[in-house]
């Protein structure tokens, strides 16, 4: 505009103080209001997210729902009625001890409202096993038009009263999945999507007194190497941390979910547990600010021992959170086996739930050695296109 | 043309193509792994740079004012502002005895970083000598954004490589872009925020290409009568743009140094204590800053040097997670009163040096927490240096 170039944008002294340029638009001395980060929940959310980053412990995650339980139990043989879904997480959930490893559980809604077949409430037995109850909010993911065949995670609506509620219940952190394909791109849209929604999902948790699991997982799938997934992490971690400031969340009141950096299940080399723990320390590094108390990775796809063994690489020296587990199919996976949905295994089975358990807490602490790992425990259990 | 002929010349192209696709080949493969060991040199020179200028006890000495602005510094103990005077003040500052091993680096202006001492000894080999990077400031100052009220951005990027290849070339291992926001009723607006970040990350990428490690300067400007509450909501936000855009920009982080404003209230409010500004100040770090960041160089802004170095002082004697050194790279807070002491005096020389000696010791114990407090401050140690509306 010609007018750009008059004498008053080059007027000397306060160009800030009462005096106006000439593209001043009329009203827009209006005041702005100041946001101030502290909610009504922010010092129970930061005490919440520091037990649960608690030194030598880490999440068990039962949060399947109930398709996806339903396919754990078939495994062994099982219906996917009510009943065994209840007896299944009363079998882990009951573990005497397990406090000792495990910081939090996230549990599906369903699970939230059950009880033990003495009538006890699940979130109380939890409670008194010194575990604190978590809720996975997310409602699944679907496909997203526009994208490389990507999919976004729904379940924003409503999410501030079901949040809510679940905080009456008893739940004090919240989980919501979201995925980013790397074969598929990502594309920069299913990437922003990821991104926006786990930032608005976070802000509503934390307005309803949970702590925000904040989890995008980069899938597995594909036959890139480790510097592609590299790449890949650090683009989505700083889109994610950068919507997260924008809706002005309070990063000592949230834990992260990420995947850990390796190559694509189909490359053809795998990574050692150092190579992963190096590369998924310097993403770390470059994207986590140092006020995010606690980083509980998933695994996957990876096989119990495969995933503490590279936990373990990660703890070998000091870093500025707390870098632990929230682990499903890793803690689980020998669980189910031993079970097999007999009663009289319960106890066996349980064994087998400390036994994982206590493997990645001694990871968490760096001390984790692989000598009498089972050979069940060393089977992958990557699924291409696997779909919770 | 004959059957064998035909056959024979056939043969001849095609092992003609097949030698130079095999030429074409090698000379691919060598010049990309000549780019690839380049790149990573590079890197790890960045890198090394970076970590050696946030070595605990050092900071950086910044002598960058330019021409105009030493002007004034020059004509506040009524001296010359010629070049010979410049000259002769930065070379008091470089050759007091035992400075310089508390300094990683020194920032220069461009005239600075081609003077010599009065022996003849290039300003750039006396700082090397003795361990001592020197930096240099390579923004070209701000100008108005329209359609803002006032607010600016900071311009420099044109040629910007091939000034720091020059540079480069003259001894230079890192450089300075100074950018600036401020906070008022509708400021920073985030145009200003937005386009100040960009300007930083396009920057910071030239200088890595280059050999040079970028110290980002996002500063917020202390004028105003606005909480230290306000300070803290307004630095965290554009710490958190200037890290997206730095990271958009693929900027290596682990290469570059970042010179923020302290956390304080406005210039016009009520003061507070070193330790509340240390709390607010790290907080704001720890929420925006990633641990691949070796390094945060404070800018003092107009706070007296005993203010700054207190502060400095408290931060480093928080007990949290920091996972980058706090140190300093000031400019008026060093010199203030190293100024004041010369007059532009040669008998006044020696009693000029011991003052600055004796802020840079101060500052060096603020980065371990081991600061005590001056005892006995010489004139104008606890002088606010703040001048409202600040150009530089």
């Amino acid at each position: 505009m010609a007018c750009s170039s008059l004498v008053k944008l080059n007027a000397s002294s306060s160009p800030w103080v009462g005096q106006r340029s000439v593209n001043q638009r009329p009203g827009s001395s209006n005041r702005r209001v100041f946001v101030v980060r502290a909610g009504s929940y922010t010092d129970e959310l930061v005490k919440t997210a520091k037990t649960v980053a608690s030194p030598g412990r880490g999440i068990l995650a039962i949060d399947e729902s109930n398709a996806t339980c339903g396919k754990r139990l078939s495994s062994i043989g099982l219906d996917n009625t009510e009943t065994n879904r209840q007896a299944y997480r009363q079998l882990l959930l009951t573990t005497p001890g397990l406090g000792e490893y495990i910081s939090g559980a996230i549990l599906f809604e369903e699970t939230l409202y059950q009880s033990t077949t003495d009538g006890k409430k699940f979130v109380d037995c939890l409670r008194e096993a010194n575990i604190v109850p978590g809720i996975k909010v997310d409602k699944g993911l679907v496909p997203l038009p526009g994208s490389n065949n990507e999919s976004w995670c729904q379940g924003l609506d409503g999410l501030a009263s079901r949040s809510a509620e679940y905080y009456k219940q008893g739940a004090r952190f919240a989980k919501w999945r979201t995925v980013v394909s790397i074969p598929c791109g990502p594309s920069a849209l299913a990437v922003k999507e990821a991104a926006w929604g786990l930032a608005r999902y976070a802000s509503i948790s934390q307005d309803n007194g949970l702590v925000p699991i904040v989890e995008p997982e980069i899938l597995l799938d594909g036959d890139h190497p480790i510097e592609r997934t590299l790449e890949v992490a650090e683009r989505v971690w700083a889109e994610v941390f950068y919507y997260l400031a924008e809706n002005n969340v309070t990063f000592e009141g949230i834990l992260l979910k990420p995947s850990m950096v390796t190559p694509g299940a189909e490359h053809k080399e795998k990574a050692s547990p150092e190579t992963i723990a190096k590369y998924t320390l310097t993403m770390l590094k470059r994207r986590v600010p140092p006020a995010v108390p606690g980083i509980m990775f998933l695994s996957g796809g990876q096989s119990e021992m495969e995933a503490t063994l590279n936990l373990n690489a990660m703890n070998q020296s000091p870093n500025p959170w707390h870098v632990s587990f929230s682990y499903a199919r890793a803690l689980q996976n020998t669980v189910l086996k031993t079970w097999q949905g007999h009663p009289e295994k319960v106890e066996a089975a349980q064994k087998a739930l400390l036994v994982r358990a206590k493997a990645n807490s001694l990871a968490q602490l760096g001390r984790y050695s692989a000598e009498g790992e089972s050979e069940d425990a060393k089977k992958g259990m990557f699924v291409k296109g696997y779909t919770y | 043309m004959g059957y064998t002929e035909e056959i024979k010349c056939r043969s001849t192209l095609g092992s003609v193509y097949v030698l130079f696709c095999v030429i074409f080949l090698f000379g691919y493969i060598y010049l990309s792994l000549h780019y690839l060991t380049n790149f990573l040199r590079l890197a790890d020179e960045l890198i090394a740079n970076a970590a050696y200028i946030g070595t605990p006890g050092k900071g950086i000495l910044a002598a960058d004012e330019s021409t105009g602005t030493m002007g004034k510094r020059l004509s506040s103990i009524n001296v010359e502002n010629v070049e010979s005077n410049r000259r002769a003040f930065r070379e008091l500052l470089f050759t007091t005895p035992g400075a310089l091993e508390y300094l990683s680096g020194v920032i220069l202006f461009e005239e600075t970083l081609y003077q010599k001492t009065s022996d003849g000894k290039p300003f750039v080999e006396l700082l090397k000598e003795n361990g001592v990077l020197p930096g240099i400031k390579v923004d070209k100052g701000v100008v108005v954004l329209p359609g803002t009220n006032g607010e600016t951005t900071t311009q420099g990027l044109d040629d910007l490589g091939k000034r720091c290849q020059q540079y480069y070339a003259a001894g230079c291992r890192f450089a300075k872009w100074r950018a600036v926001l401020n906070i008022g009723i509708t400021e920073p607006s985030q145009l200003a925020i937005n386009e100040n970040a960009n300007g930083l990350a396009r920057y910071a990428i030239i200088c890595q290409e280059n050999g040079l490690v970028p110290i980002v300067e996002p500063e917020i400007l202390v004028d105003g009568n606005h909480s230290i509450d306000k300070c803290a909501d307004v630095t965290e936000r554009v710490l958190a743009a200037v890290y997206k855009a730095l990271n958009d920009h693929h900027v290596l982080l682990e290469g570059t140094l970042l010179k923020p404003n302290m956390v304080t209230p406005g210039s016009e409010a009520p003061k507070v204590a070193p330790e509340v500004v240390a709390e607010y100040t790290v907080r704001a770090l720890q929420r925006t800053m990633p641990a691949a960041v070796p390094a945060v160089v404070f800018l003092s802004g107009g706070q007296s040097e005993e203010e700054a170095t207190l502060n400095l002082n408290a931060m480093n004697k928080l007990k949290t997670k920091k996972p980058w050194t706090l140190t300093f790279s000031f400019g008026r807070a060093l010199q203030a009163s190293t100024l004041k002491a010369w007059q532009g005096k040669e008998e006044n020389v020696e009693k000029a040096k011991a003052v600055f000696l004796q802020r840079c010791k101060a500052n060096s114990e603020a980065t371990l927490g081991t600061y005590k407090g001056s005892g006995s401050l010489s004139e104008g140690a606890s002088e606010s240096l703040h001048v409202k509306d600040y150009k530089y």
